[in-house]
């Protein structure tokens, strides 16, 4: 259980963070997605206790991250995969980690098993490991205590389909067994297979927070009709209000049942009826990077 | 009426069972990482092998009235005095340079325990490296005396052994205060260095400086211990001053940088 309440964090004039409050549940994987410089990074230092936050404060498991006793046997943290002394071996840097954490010698070798490194790789430094590898390796590094909650930021970058589907995973079960996740993503389609729930930030403010079927059912249903014009006076005449999308598709505040009943009333021949899909999520993804984008081209 | 109906609340507290890291785990895992990279490894091989080799060159140089105990740990005072401030230097500019404080500091929060063990274990490397040098220097001074015909005397006080340990400790420590005040390992070394050169320049344009020279500069104020004299009354006065100056003060500065410091990785 992961609760931030009002965290915010400010670097001069800029407003990095502004009083982002948000749960994150055991059993369940929370998506915190955001484009990039959109403050989920410097939220998820916050707290673990590695960046003071200007206000507000965050706990884990009830308890701010600071006060919690041997932290690695509670919370597991990957902020950055690729901070690692190159010059260690993969087995190394899991090792300095179980000696912190007090853990048996063997745990190491488990988890570069279960992560995927044999042997061979676990004795190479880390300097010679491609992305996927040293993601994995952050992995092995979070789960190397037991904890009861992963805090992950972009821990998909880097890894092949195959890896994304082995993360899914494993994070699943994590959850399963009642562990809370949270990771960062800045893909949508990347954390929309794996979370349960999302949380959405955009320039250092929470713009949508809930479970994913909530957010995904709220962009609609999607209909497609042989003769859109009579499809639009049927939409019109029922009183839904749509959008139109160029593909000749309509997007209407309204369920299928509905559309149905309306459509079979008018006669109007349907080829496509189906939920939107997140396409409003989407849009609000988009439109957040769009004007990041945008800044970054006149800053 | 009764609560036996209510759902279990899944756990969010800490596993009580959990206990805090103990100092002597901190300082297991500092101690490791001094010599578990490569830079580590070889920085403290160097250390050995330079130590060595300078005893031997001076066992074949010098004369044998010279080839004595207290001379044969003389040789070794530069080349260490020169060597273990990067040491202490490294074991804090790494977590900065390599961005391994990320997982330094997410495994144990309390950042002033993190410096309390490094500085330990820089301490104990410090004072191994100058155990291993005593050990070395003495087998020299026997094969001096059965090879080179060397004087050979064992004639060292208390009070030099006591000042060679403080010169090196004195080293280190200033070396790792470098490192936490500047965070970068480069930066750290360069003007470590280049400070004693800075005044010994500074000292010799400026007549009026030289005899302020001990009281504000840290090495003028170890000399006597290079030259097999020991510190006395007034050498520990100028060594109290000087060592304030470069080296508790920049460890103070240096621990209250790292405090308010943010961990990032970029």
């Amino acid at each position: 259980m992961i609760t931030v309440e009002e965290l915010s964090k400010r670097y001069g004039a800029h407003q990095s963070v502004d009083r982002v409050s948000f749960q994150a549940q055991p059993g369940s994987v929370t998506g915190f997605l955001g484009p990039n410089g959109a403050g989920k990074s410097t939220t998820m230092r916050m707290m673990t206790g590695l960046t003071p936050p200007s206000a507000g404060r965050s706990t884990i498991l009830g308890v701010p991250y600071a006060e919690l006793p041997n932290p690695g046997r509670h919370v597991g943290v990957l902020l950055d995969a690729s901070a690692q002394h190159n010059g260690r071996t993969g087995r190394e840097i899991l090792r300095l980690g179980a000696t912190v954490m007090g853990l048996r010698r063997q745990r190491v070798d488990e988890m570069l098993q279960i992560v995927g490194l044999s042997g061979d790789e676990g004795d190479r430094r880390v300097g010679n490991y491609s992305l996927g590898m040293r993601q994995r390796l952050g992995i092995a590094h979070a789960l190397l205590g037991d904890p009861q909650v992963l805090i992950l930021d972009e821990p998909a970058n880097g890894l092949d389909p195959a890896g994304i589907h082995w993360m899914r995973g494993l994070l699943k079960s994590f959850a399963d067994r009642g562990g809370t996740v949270l990771l960062s993503s800045h893909l949508l389609h990347e954390i929309e297979v794996i979370a349960d729930h999302l949380v959405v930030i955009g320039r250092g403010v929470i713009v949508a927070d809930g479970s994913k079927a909530e957010l995904l059912n709220a962009a609609g249903t999607l209909v497609r009709a042989l003769d859109p014009d009579a499809l639009a006076r049927c939409l019109d005449v029922s009183g839904y209000t749509y959008q139109t999308s160029p593909d000749g598709a309509y997007v209407v505040d309204a369920t299928r049942e509905q559309i149905a009943t309306a459509t079979a009333q008018h006669g109007v021949v349907v080829t496509e009826l189906r939920g939107a899909d997140g396409a409003g999520l989407e849009d609000m993804f988009l439109q957040l990077t769009a004007e990041d984008a945008r800044e970054k081209v006149t800053a | 009426m009764s609560t036996a109906t209510h759902q279990a609340p899944i756990q969010v507290s800490p596993d009580p069972s959990v206990t805090p890291v103990p100092f002597s785990r901190l300082l297991r895992v500092e101690l490791r990482k001094l010599v578990d990279t490569r830079a580590g490894f070889w920085l403290l091989t160097a250390i050995g092998l330079i130590t060595v080799a300078v005893i031997v060159v001076f066992l074949f140089v010098a004369d044998p009235d010279q080839l004595t105990f207290v001379n044969f740990v003389g040789a070794t005072a530069t080349p260490q005095s020169i060597l273990l401030p990067v040491l202490g230097i490294l074991a804090v500019t790494a977590e900065w340079s390599q961005r391994t404080g990320l997982v330094t500091f997410t495994l144990e929060p309390s950042r002033i325990r993190i410096a309390v063990a490094k500085l330990v274990a820089v301490t104990l490397v410090g004072l191994l490296a100058v155990v291993v040098a005593l050990g070395v220097a003495a087998l020299s001074n026997l094969a001096g005396m059965a090879f080179m015909d060397g004087a050979g005397s064992w004639n060292v006080g208390a009070a030099n052994v006591r000042d060679f340990f403080a010169v090196q400790l004195i080293g280190i420590v200033q070396g790792f205060a470098f490192g936490m005040l500047l965070m970068n390992t480069a930066a750290a070394i360069v003007l470590y260095y280049v400070i004693p050169i800075a005044w010994t320049v500074l000292f010799s344009m400026v007549g009026s400086l030289e005899s302020a020279a001990p009281w504000l500069d840290v090495n003028t104020a170890m000399a006597p211990a290079f030259e097999q004299q020991t510190f006395q009354g007034g050498d520990w006065a100028h060594l109290a001053v000087s060592g304030t100056i470069w080296v508790l003060l920049p460890l103070a500065l240096g621990l209250l940088r790292l405090l308010h410091r943010e961990v990032k990785s970029a």
